[in-house]
């Protein structure tokens, strides 16, 4: 974690101009994939993530062909994307010793891009213990698209699946309880999507529960 | 004068008009001394957690428990919806009664210092004093609510299993004393020379346990325990009625504390009778007051507030005024065996007050495996020991001391080797 | 913990919460009982629910770092300090020795803040009254500290992205070795008071067990974890800031029971002075700021994820950059709300007394489980 090279970028010196209606994702923008960017020869600030090369990927990339892409490395910390289908295939491979043993799910959450075609971008923090390394997996799904839950492979899933739903309203395929967690199961909308304003709120709910006329 | 002998007549013509005063005098002693007890709770574990406990009502917080009282009395009496009413209002009377009531047996002193002296007083104690746990049961039944059904579920379970050991406990001393009237008890340590608590102390530790567990207090304050049940049996109850619960409880505590001193410490009896250069201790009620004027004197010089320093002085003139009364040899002689009494349940008390700034909770289970498996095993072996040494060697103090003691260690070690659960650890990355 | 029913009787449903003394905070437990043995349980979550992740989307990365301290109000320093890093390695900056010595001085004095406000509650619920005045009288000390430092006592925003708000007042040094001469001898007062305490070896030992395997495949992190016998601790096996330049053990239970996670925790508050003495060894004077614009704006299309040792387990940050001075994403990674899952393993066949002792022992703040 400590190995990549620092070096202070400014924030300021941003060499792209920022585009805000449609956040660039880091691995799915098909414009301008951010691997393809060949790697200046002076010794810049790193400011993008890198191809990422490794055994384990080599291993991945050959046990399930076609199924890994936008492997990328930034600040040491690598991710890659999985095919939905083959999700649940991919987490066993590697939760099992095989594939490096990342056994501890640490995270499991979601960025929402709307503008993109698939908008949802799970995201699956894992660590192994053996290999002292983090990795990271995304899964990428639309709107309407269900995902298969890893509770099966990581039972610590449940609870963060569960959060997932209720705030973006993706669902899980397998998972078994799949409610609402955080808020009341009866509330519509899910608040962490980019298009639910922060300022918005269920005001049926707010007056039926709460017996006032905003919650604000 | 004449007045005089005409109330004196009328007294002792009608026994009935000298029980009555004598019990509103105990009656209003004994409501001022649990409200106190109270206090003194609050401020001994203020003491031993590094903080001043109530402060605010009058100097030192003295006025507390009259506030808190007041506020109880004026608080809303709530009855939950779905509660069965009538006996929900009924419980904490019943529990308050018969606290009250056992009183009456209790012998505070030689002679008249009893309001009765029945000849099967330890029963009546018994009885009465189990008839108490009825409010508690019936309280958490009828308030229609989860947390106080357990809480009473508890309670009664609690209750039956530590009468028994208690009972098993006193038997030794009955056995002892060959008499179930509580003067008779004391009298017979009076003539034997020694309190109950040297002959059997085995009986006197089971007995102050299992007083600790019939009185709901910590460690054994599960019917009440508030990080489990939030209140226990008395959550849905609030205003006086809940009053009448907390004070059936303290008098509760005053009752086991004077029931132990009665069977163990010798009742009014002051120590080291027998000894003759001791017999200064009988200035000792006097002794205390003026160590009392002391301490007063002692935070009013500390206090800078005007007001509270002209107060504590007075005080301390009032105790001084009193230690000198009380010096007068007749006062002396009269009052020698209720101050006795009192000081040695108010160090009963105290203890009950250390366990609980002390012991964390025991759970459940474990409460009745130390009830059952272990209590009352080992009061069986001790009174079966007394009966034994009774026998053998009559009413003679040092074989039964010994012969309870080994007795006792022996039922421990043999009751320690079934049962190991809670060994001491220790880990890894201590540096000290 | 024989499984006998209880003459067949009806299963109760008691509603632990959201207000009940034990569930610290407003936790409601859903349990259902046979007498008094639980058969299972349900957490039922969100009442403090306030959208911190939402909040982060529509604020600057600076005007964002006051909040992180009210999710696990009781060790906002931690908090903040999490973040910071995190948004420090989006950006890639570097900071100063004397930056860094300081962090680890507050985290750690945090880390034993926390665990003795753990302490403290967790032998109240099991019934022991005293322990809670004694460690809050420590506390104190703790936040006097941090209050001379940063004028707060608990939600402080201690710390800035890049570096220090402050440098440290004139005898800060003096007041943290103070603390740390006689700390160590307070601790042994409350082990005084409970680790050879019967009746705390009877109701912390074999209960709550939690396997190594459990915890990890529960996603349990922190002390929990450790207390299951796994020997990990972030500080060590991805140190930050600087905390691969000082020496600590990493103390580890056996049984995985409600015993061994108090003697972690005792064991890692002497850990944390014996960190905290030695960063003092190395204070020295000089730059409190790594070089950070005045206005943070990663560039666009990075992500980083970044965790700490959190007093309650692995407290993790994920921030994605689109380019603003607003982060486009941060999702915070509570170690409470998932400790928490493992409370319905953890509880199932106890009694209802050791569901209190069990919820005590996972250590939660209900501001850091629902955010």
């Amino acid at each position: 974690m400590t190995d990549e090279p620092k070096s202070p970028p400014n924030g300021g010196t941003s060499d792209k101009p920022v585009q805000r209606a449609a956040p660039a994702g880091p691995v799915t923008s098909p414009q301008k994939p951010a691997a393809t960017s060949p790697p200046k020869p002076t010794p810049k600030p790193i400011v993008k993530p890198e191809p990422w090369a490794s055994p384990l990927l080599e291993a991945l990339q050959e046990r399930f062909p076609g199924a890994i892409s936008d492997a990328l490395i930034f600040r040491g910390q690598a991710f890659f994307t999985v095919q939905k289908e083959r999700l649940i295939q991919v987490a066993e491979f590697l939760k099992s010793e095989g594939g490096g043993s990342y056994c501890l799910l640490t995270d499991e959450t979601v960025v929402d891009y709307p503008k993109r075609e698939k908008r949802f971008e799970i995201i699956y923090q894992l660590y192994s213990f053996e290999r002292n390394d983090r990795l990271r997996m995304k899964v990428l799904a639309g709107e309407a698209e269900t995902v298969p839950s890893v509770t099966a492979v990581w039972p610590a899933a449940n609870w963060l699946e569960r959060e997932i739903y209720d705030m973006f309203g993706v669902v899980f395929e397998g998972h078994p309880e799949l409610k609402r967690i955080l808020l009341p199961e009866d509330w519509t909308g899910h608040p962490l999507r980019k298009d639910y304003d922060i300022l918005r709120q269920d005001p049926e709910w707010v007056r039926a529960n709460l017996k006032i006329e905003s919650g604000q | 004068m004449a007045a005089t002998q005409e109330v004196a007549r009328f007294l002792s013509d009608h026994s009935l008009v000298e029980a009555t005063l004598k019990i509103v005098v105990v009656f209003a002693v004994l409501s001022g001394l649990v409200a106190y007890l109270v206090y003194l709770e609050r401020k001994v574990l203020a003491f031993m957690q590094a903080r001043l406990g109530p402060m605010r009502v009058g100097p030192w917080g003295i006025l507390q428990p009259i506030a808190d009282g007041l506020k109880l009395l004026l608080k809303e009496d709530l009855v939950p919806a779905g509660a069965d009413r009538t006996v929900f209002l009924l419980a904490p009377v019943i529990s308050v009664v018969a606290a009250f009531s056992v009183f009456a047996a209790i012998p505070y002193g030689p002679g008249g210092w009893t309001i009765t002296n029945p000849n099967v007083g330890i029963l009546l104690i018994l009885g009465l004093s189990s008839l108490g746990i009825y409010g508690i049961i019936l309280g958490g039944w009828s308030s229609n609510s989860h947390y106080p059904l357990i809480g009473s579920f508890r309670s009664a379970a609690q209750l039956v299993s530590y009468e028994v050991a208690a009972g098993l406990a006193i038997v030794s001393v009955l056995l002892i004393a060959n008499s179930l009237s509580l003067v008779a008890i004391v009298q017979r340590q009076q003539q034997m020379g020694a309190w109950n608590v040297f002959l059997n102390p085995v009986a006197f530790v089971i007995y102050l346990i299992a007083g600790v567990a019939e009185t709901n207090r910590n460690p054994f304050d599960l019917p009440e325990a508030e990080s489990e049940l939030t209140g226990g049996f008395h959550t849905e109850y609030s205003g006086f009625r809940f009053a009448l619960y907390f004070m059936a409880e303290y008098t509760n505590m005053v009752l086991i504390a004077s029931l132990a001193v009665v069977l163990f410490l010798g009742g009014w009896l002051r120590p080291f009778e027998s000894v003759r250069w001791l017999s200064l201790l009988k200035y000792a009620p006097a002794a205390a007051l003026v160590g009392a004027a002391v301490f007063v004197l002692w935070l009013g010089l500390k206090s800078r507030v005007r007001a509270e320093r002209i107060f504590f002085a007075a005080l301390a003139m009032g105790c001084v005024l009193l230690a000198a009364v009380v010096a007068m040899p007749a006062v002396l002689e009269a009052i020698q065996g209720v101050f006795w009494f009192t000081v040695k349940v108010m160090a009963i008390l105290y203890a009950f007050i250390w366990y609980r700034a002390t012991f964390p909770r025991y759970r459940f289970d474990q409460l009745m495996t130390v009830g059952w498996q272990r209590l009352i095993p080992l009061a069986l072996s001790s009174l079966i020991v007394t009966a034994i040494m009774l026998v053998w060697t009559g009413q003679r103090l040092a074989p039964l001391l010994v012969a309870n003691v080994l007795g006792g260690a022996l039922t421990v070690l043999i009751l320690s080797a079934r049962q190991d659960s809670g060994r001491f650890r220790t880990i890894e990355g201590a540096t000290r | 913990m024989a499984e006998a029913t209880f003459l067949d009787s009806n299963e109760l449903l008691v509603n632990m919460g959201p207000q009940h003394p034990a569930t610290h905070g407003v936790l409601r437990v859903k349990l259902r009982l046979d007498g008094e043995r639980v058969l299972g349980s349900e957490c039922v979550i969100g009442y403090l629910h306030r959208g911190v992740e939402k909040i982060a989307e529509n604020r600057t990365y600076a005007q964002f770092a006051p909040y992180t301290d009210r999710m696990d109000y009781v060790a906002a320093v931690t908090n903040g300090m999490g973040y910071c890093e995190a948004v420090e390695k989006l950006l890639g900056v570097e900071l100063p020795p004397r930056a860094q010595w300081t962090r680890m001085i507050l985290a750690e004095l945090q880390r034993i803040a926390s665990h003795l406000l753990w302490l403290g509650t967790h032998a109240l619920d099991l019934g022991a009254m005293t322990p809670v005045f004694y460690t809050f009288r420590e506390r104190e000390e703790i936040l006097n500290i941090f209050e001379s430092y940063c004028g707060a006592r608990l939600t402080t925003h201690a710390f800035r992205i890049g570096g220090l708000q402050y440098d440290l007042y004139d005898e800060f040094e003096t007041d943290v070795r103070k603390f740390c001469d006689y700390f160590p001898g307070k601790i042994d007062e409350y082990e005084q008071l409970l680790t050879t305490n019967r009746i705390w070896m009877e109701r912390t030992q074999g209960v709550g067990v939690l396997s190594a395997e459990d915890a990890i495949a529960l996603g349990v992190t922190g002390p929990v974890l450790r207390g299951s016998g796994m020997h990990w601790d972030i500080r060590k096996a991805q140190p930050y800031e600087a905390y691969d330049k000082v020496e600590f053990d990493v103390p580890t239970g056996e049984h995985g029971d409600t015993y061994d996670r108090y003697l972690v925790r005792i064991q890692e508050m002497r850990q944390s002075v014996r960190i905290i003495r030695q960063c003092l060894e190395r204070l020295e004077p000089g730059p409190i700021f790594g070089k950070v614009g005045k206005i943070i704006k990663p560039p666009a299309g990075i992500e980083v994820y970044h965790s700490i040792e959190g007093p309650k387990g692995e407290l993790g940050y994920f921030v994605v950059s689109d380019g603003t001075v607003n982060p486009y994403r941060v999702r915070i990674r509570p170690p409470s709300f998932l400790n928490l899952q493992a409370l319905d393993k953890m509880v199932r066949g106890h009694l209802v007394a050791d569901v209190v002792a069990i919820i005590g022992t996972i250590d939660i703040v209900l501001g850091e489980v629902d955010r």
